[in-house]
Parts: C-alpha cells; sequence; structure tokens
C-alpha cells in the first residue's frame, strides 16, 4: 500500500521552500523517515526542483514542474517531472580534485553529485517532452 | 494550504579587522543571490578575513555551497583569511560529501574561529567582542 502526494509548481525558484515543507510535513506526521534521512530527501528534491526550473527557464516555458512524493511500506520515492530542454548528466563538467586552487573556479555542478549521493537511487530519465528524475530512500 | 517560508537574514559585524557574517534561513536557489549580495559587499571592504556563522542556518543547497566557493575565492584574491561557523550535523554532512570540508576551515564555534585573530578579545563568557555594521 501506498499514498501519493502530488505538487505542481510555476517555474520559479521560491517555490522552492514551499515544496520543501511539503515535503516535512507530509514525512513528518508518521515519522516516515529518521531525520537524517529527512534532510538528505529535502535536499535531493530541491536540487532535482531547482534543476527543473532551470530547464524551463532555458526553454522558456511557462509550464508547471510536477513532483509526486509516493510513500511505501519500504521506501519514499520522489519525481520531478519537467517539460524542458533537459540535460546529459554525463556531459557535466568534472571538477577539479579539492586540493587544486582551481576548484575555486567552480561554483555550480554539485546538485546532480548530491542528489546521487544522498539518496539510495537516483535516476535521470530523458524524453522528448522533459526529464524527470526519479528519487528513491528506503525506510 | 498555508507554509512557513523562512527568510534568511545576513547581520554584519566587525571583529578587529575581521568580518563575521551571520546568515539565518534557508540559503537555494531563491535566496543565494542575496547571499551572494552581501558577501561582495562584505568582502569589497576588504577585511583581513571573513567568517560566515552558519549556526542558525536551516537548510543549504548546492547553490549556497557555490556562493561559499565564491566567497573563499574573493579572500584569497585579496589574501584575506576565510572560515565557516557549522555545528549542525547535516550541514557538516553536505561539506563532507562535497568533500568542500576539505577546501574550507570549519569551526565550531564563533569563539573557535576567531581564536588567534589580531584585535579580537573575549569576554568573561567567552564571546568575542565585535561591532555591529
Amino acid at each position: 500500500m501506498s499514498e501519493n502526494f502530488d505538487i505542481e509548481i510555476p517555474p520559479a525558484f521560491e517555490h522552492l521552500a514551499m515544496v520543501r515543507s511539503v515535503l516535512s510535513t507530509a514525512l513528518e506526521a508518521e515519522s516516515v523517515l529518521k531525520e537524517e534521512r529527512l534532510q538528505d530527501l529535502r535536499l535531493a528534491l530541491s536540487e532535482a526542483i531547482t534543476n527543473a526550473i532551470e530547464a524551463h527557464n532555458r526553454s522558456g516555458t511557462e509550464a508547471t514542474v510536477r513532483i509526486r512524493i509516493t510513500v511505501a511500506n519500504t521506501k519514499v520515492t520522489v519525481r520531478v517531472t519537467d517539460q524542458g530542454d533537459g540535460f546529459d548528466p554525463s556531459k557535466l563538467k568534472k571538477h577539479p580534485p579539492v586540493t587544486d586552487p582551481e576548484r575555486l573556479e567552480f561554483e555550480r555542478g554539485l546538485g546532480v553529485t548530491l542528489m546521487r549521493r544522498l539518496t539510495d537511487s537516483c535516476t535521470i530519465t530523458q524524453t522528448k517532452k522533459g526529464t524527470t528524475v526519479t528519487l528513491v530512500v528506503q525506510r | 494550504m498555508s507554509v512557513l517560508v523562512i527568510e534568511p537574514t545576513f547581520e554584519v559585524a566587525e571583529y578587529g579587522r575581521w568580518a563575521v557574517m551571520r546568515v539565518t534561513g534557508e540559503i537555494d536557489m531563491a535566496t543565494a543571490p542575496r547571499l551572494r549580495q552581501h558577501v561582495q559587499t562584505v568582502t569589497a571592504r576588504k577585511p583581513a578575513g571573513l567568517v560566515l556563522d552558519l549556526d542558525r542556518v536551516d537548510f543549504i543547497d548546492s547553490t549556497g555551497l557555490g556562493v561559499m566557493v565564491g566567497a573563499a575565492k574573493r579572500m584569497r584574491m585579496i589574501d584575506g583569511g576565510f572560515r565557516i561557523v557549522c555545528s549542525q550535523n547535516h550541514l557538516i554532512h553536505l561539506f563532507e560529501i562535497t568533500r568542500l570540508n576539505e577546501v574550507f576551515d570549519l569551526y565550531e564555534s564563533l569563539e573557535e574561529a576567531l581564536t588567534s585573530v589580531e584585535g579580537v578579545t573575549v569576554d568573561g563568557a567567552g564571546n568575542p567582542d565585535g561591532v555591529a555594521t
């Protein structure tokens, strides 16, 4: 048995905090996740939505970004679906080693790394209509 | 549905020739530009060092981390120090998984961050003496 929470937001960054708040409220009610894992998922979700909104902004679309939170017995799944121009994570520029002074030239590009490191599974699926990021955290 | 959105605040104080910025609230793509603007304003004054106090920050995303990387770079360009106060486990975890803990100097308290900073005194309660700007 599972329960879904669906949210649609305009492609604007000021909605990020609201979605994080909804996630916390949905998962805190029955202590679905331990606090540490909830914090991890909040951040991963925020990164996914940020990428989605940026994709919409690049495409010039005002279409909404869709978020579905699914709480199941064994895991929490979050899907973020956009209708933007998509992106290829394999083409992300690799950061220099942290010991390299050049590392300070890179202020962006940690979002996908964080999504992958903070969840048990992070899948990025592209279609002609846009991109879906699926984040899974085991309970 | 009503939700609570915590607006960040940025308070700056001077401790000797160092600047301390106390940040509160949530730093994400919506609010990071304001943090960046405040950092640029402070670093333009060319302090001997900058401390970012994140102890009252509830959330930071990769954009916020990026602003900190930019702040470290700016301070390095003027040969200034750059330190971060952070005692919250989930923020420390964030620095560790991005390995930025190896780039930044992290401290558990403002007092600890200002230890050995010239011109900074500590009062009887263990609090450093500063001037709000």
